[in-house]
């Protein structure tokens, strides 16, 4: 192998550890996979793998222990925080995560996610907004938009019948026990970098044991939203990014010194 | 350790302290609420984990995430808040993660009232959450009782990684007794091969879940939960029997039907009636075997329940016809008065039930002539 050779196999990109070598059951092109490997690589950068629990919801993510290689247990629907909050009491050394979907998190959930960042309950929370019921088959989450179609708003979400959508970081933001909630979009790459800076941060948050951080992350559904990945990422960036700005909701002024 | 003047709620708090416990979850209901509130202070005293959560179901879930790090955990409520949590409790026998709780019952259905009651039993005892899963349930009669299987509830949940249940009624939970503590038992230093903890010391990553997506998977699941279940069940079963070397008649009721049961034999016997009281510890596993025996000795049974005859079910199951078995219930949240159950064994002894047409029936019969 001459040096040539060898500088052009120089592995630049690498699967973090952390992300079990396996074929995953998402479908193509979804950004489920794209959140996964920021969370492992975070956990992996930050030397975190031996002493993390994750806690996955009922959603696609539902099977999301099967592709960490760190601990894992797996939350009723919508119960992730009140179950993250019992592993976190019983652990406090140990960095707890939950990965929950719109509709986990948003609906079904919403008063156990309240409740924990209203605690200032020590988790990070990372969630993953597809603006609709990715698992059962695209059914209207709280996050729809209006007007926007899904198998149960056949004619777009009705706003006068069927509400308008929750706007769930801004929502948290406004509770003393929030310490970091923040939305990013997996639509581009640059998005993604901020994503995964934000991640970083949110768990440098649980660490320093400052209370509730989340990361919203703006996500795609191709599958249910009957469009390919690319124009998936289009409608996200035109549709949902007007709707839920990417932004920082709540920095507790000790997250503002935070370097990293 | 000297007997000391306990509150039921109380004793079972502190009694479930002294066994170790690690996390405590619950959510205000009468007539459980003290359980709560005594813990709120004794935990954090004794550098334990205490959350009052947003809800039930909240607390079971907290219970949950608390009970798969392999650490003592428990939470209390009431019946609403028992129907709320069923939900938890199924994930919880589905993952196979031990856990206790207490279910201080109350009146209803429906918000019902804050009286004591014994309608819980159906939810307790045959499930009430979805799915093939049984709970071991034991069901004290006395504050001494309460304390020592609360102790008892934690050692057979972790033996068998199956949820254990503390059955009392209201009037229990906030009755006074002179009871005596257990000693403290240090918390553990060693957890099961199944729990998560992380995975420290780069271990292979462990993970704890309800699901089992491929049939054969969840078939295989149910099994090795039922074959575990069957030892439970032949192992585990406990009772008091007073009175019945020679009896011919068996009064039998649980908790706290139990004990005014065992006033009303006692004055029967003090005239002369040759009646017994069998009172089930575990409702769940329910004594089966024990009843079928005596079934096939005694001339009746007399069913004792504060609900509309629940157990009374079991019991039925049990005799299959072989000896007459009558019903006496007191329902939303009265308990019945000694009087009121000897006036039924003089019933039992004197009219000689069919064994047909069912209990319940004569039973209510007899309750609309009375109201
Ligand atoms: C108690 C309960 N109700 C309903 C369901 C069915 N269910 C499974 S996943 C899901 C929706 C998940 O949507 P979301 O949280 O947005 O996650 P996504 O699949 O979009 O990532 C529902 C309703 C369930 N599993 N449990
Ligand atoms: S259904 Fe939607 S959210 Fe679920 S894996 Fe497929 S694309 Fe992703
Ligand atoms: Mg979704």
């Amino acid at each position: 192998m001459n040096t040539l050779e060898q500088d052009l196999e120089k592995l630049v990109y690498e699967r973090p550890d952390t992300l079990v070598e396996t074929t995953t059951h998402y479908c193509p092109g979804c950004t489920h996979g794209v959140a996964h490997r920021l969370i492992a690589e975070v956990i992996e950068e930050m030397g975190l793998r031996d002493r993390t629990i994750g806690v996955a919801s009922v959603g696609c993510s539902v099977f999301a222990y099967n592709y960490f290689d760190f601990d894992f247990v797996q939350a009723p629907h919508g119960r992730a925080p009140a179950m993250a909050t019992g592993v976190k009491r019983t652990l406090p050394d140990r960095v707890v995560l939950t990965y929950q979907g719109d509709g986990d998190l948003a609906s079904i959930g919403m008063g156990e996610i309240v409740h924990a960042a209203a605690r200032g309950e020590n988790i990070t929370v990372v969630f993953l907004n597809n603006a609709n019921y990715g698992m059962t088959g695209g059914q209207m989450a709280p996050t729809t938009l209006p007007g926007q179609k899904t198998s149960t708003s056949p004619s777009g979400r009705d706003v006068e019948t069927a509400g308008f959508p929750i706007r769930a970081s801004e929502m948290l933001s406004t509770l003393d026990g929030s310490s970091y909630v923040v939305r990013r979009s997996l639509h581009d790459p640059k998005s993604i970098r901020l994503a995964k800076k934000a991640l970083r941060t949110a768990f440098e948050v649980q660490i320093r044991g400052l209370g509730f951080s989340m990361v919203e992350l703006l996500s795609i559904c191709p599958t249910n939203w009957g469009m390919t990945p690319v124009d998936s990422l289009h409608w996200l960036e035109s549709n949902m990014l007007p709707y839920y700005p990417v932004g920082d909701y709540k920095i507790n002024p000790i997250v503002a010194e935070i370097k990293i | 350790m000297a007997r000391e003047l306990l509150k039921g709620n109380v004793a079972i708090a502190e009694a479930a302290i002294r066994a170790g416990l690690t996390s405590y979850f619950g959510y205000p209901i009468t007539p459980q609420t003290e359980l709560l509130e005594y813990l709120s202070a004794r935990m954090p005293e004794e550098g334990r984990a205490f959350v009052q959560a947003e809800s039930e179901l909240g607390a079971i879930n907290m219970v949950y995430g608390a009970a798969c790090t392999g650490a003592r955990v428990m939470t209390s409520s009431s019946s609403p808040g028992i129907s709320l949590m069923l939900e938890g409790l199924s994930y919880i026998a589905g993952t196979e993660v031990p856990m206790v709780l207490v279910d201080v019952m109350r009146g209803g259905p429906g918000l019902g009232n804050i009286a004591p009651a014994q309608s819980d039993y159906n939810q307790i005892v045959h499930g009430g959450g979805h799915g093939d899963y049984h709970v071991i349930a034991l069901a004290p009669a006395n504050v001494q009782e309460a304390i020592d299987m609360t102790v008892l509830a934690f050692d057979l949940a972790e033996k068998y990684r199956s949820i254990a249940v503390v059955l009392i009624d209201g009037s229990l939970g906030q009755m006074m007794e002179p009871a005596e503590l257990p000693p403290f038992k240090p918390l553990a230093t060693q957890f099961p091969e199944w729990a998560v903890r992380g995975a420290e010391g780069g271990r292979e990553r462990r993970f704890l879940s309800s699901i089992y997506l491929s049939p054969p998977e969840e078939e295989k699941a149910n099994l090795r939960m039922l074959r575990r279940w069957k030892d439970v069940e032949a192992n585990e079963i406990r009772y008091k029997e007073y009175f019945m070397e020679d009896a011919k008649y068996v009064v039998t009721g649980f908790g706290s039907s139990g004990r005014v049961a065992l006033s009303a034999v006692r004055a029967a016997r003090a005239e002369g009636i040759p009646v017994g009281l069998l009172r089930p510890i575990t409702v769940s596993p329910f004594p089966y075997k024990v009843y079928e025996e005596l079934s096939k000795k005694v001339d009746g049974m007399l069913v004792v329940e504060m609900n509309t005859g629940q157990m009374l079910e079991d019991v039925l199951k049990a005799a299959q016809g072989r000896t007459p078995v009558e019903f006496y219930g007191r329902v939303g949240g009265i308990v019945p008065l000694p009087d009121e159950i000897l006036t039924e064994i003089h019933r039992l002894v004197e009219e000689k039930p069919a064994v047909g047409g069912h209990p319940r029936d004569r039973w209510m019969d007899r309750m609309i002539k009375m109201n």
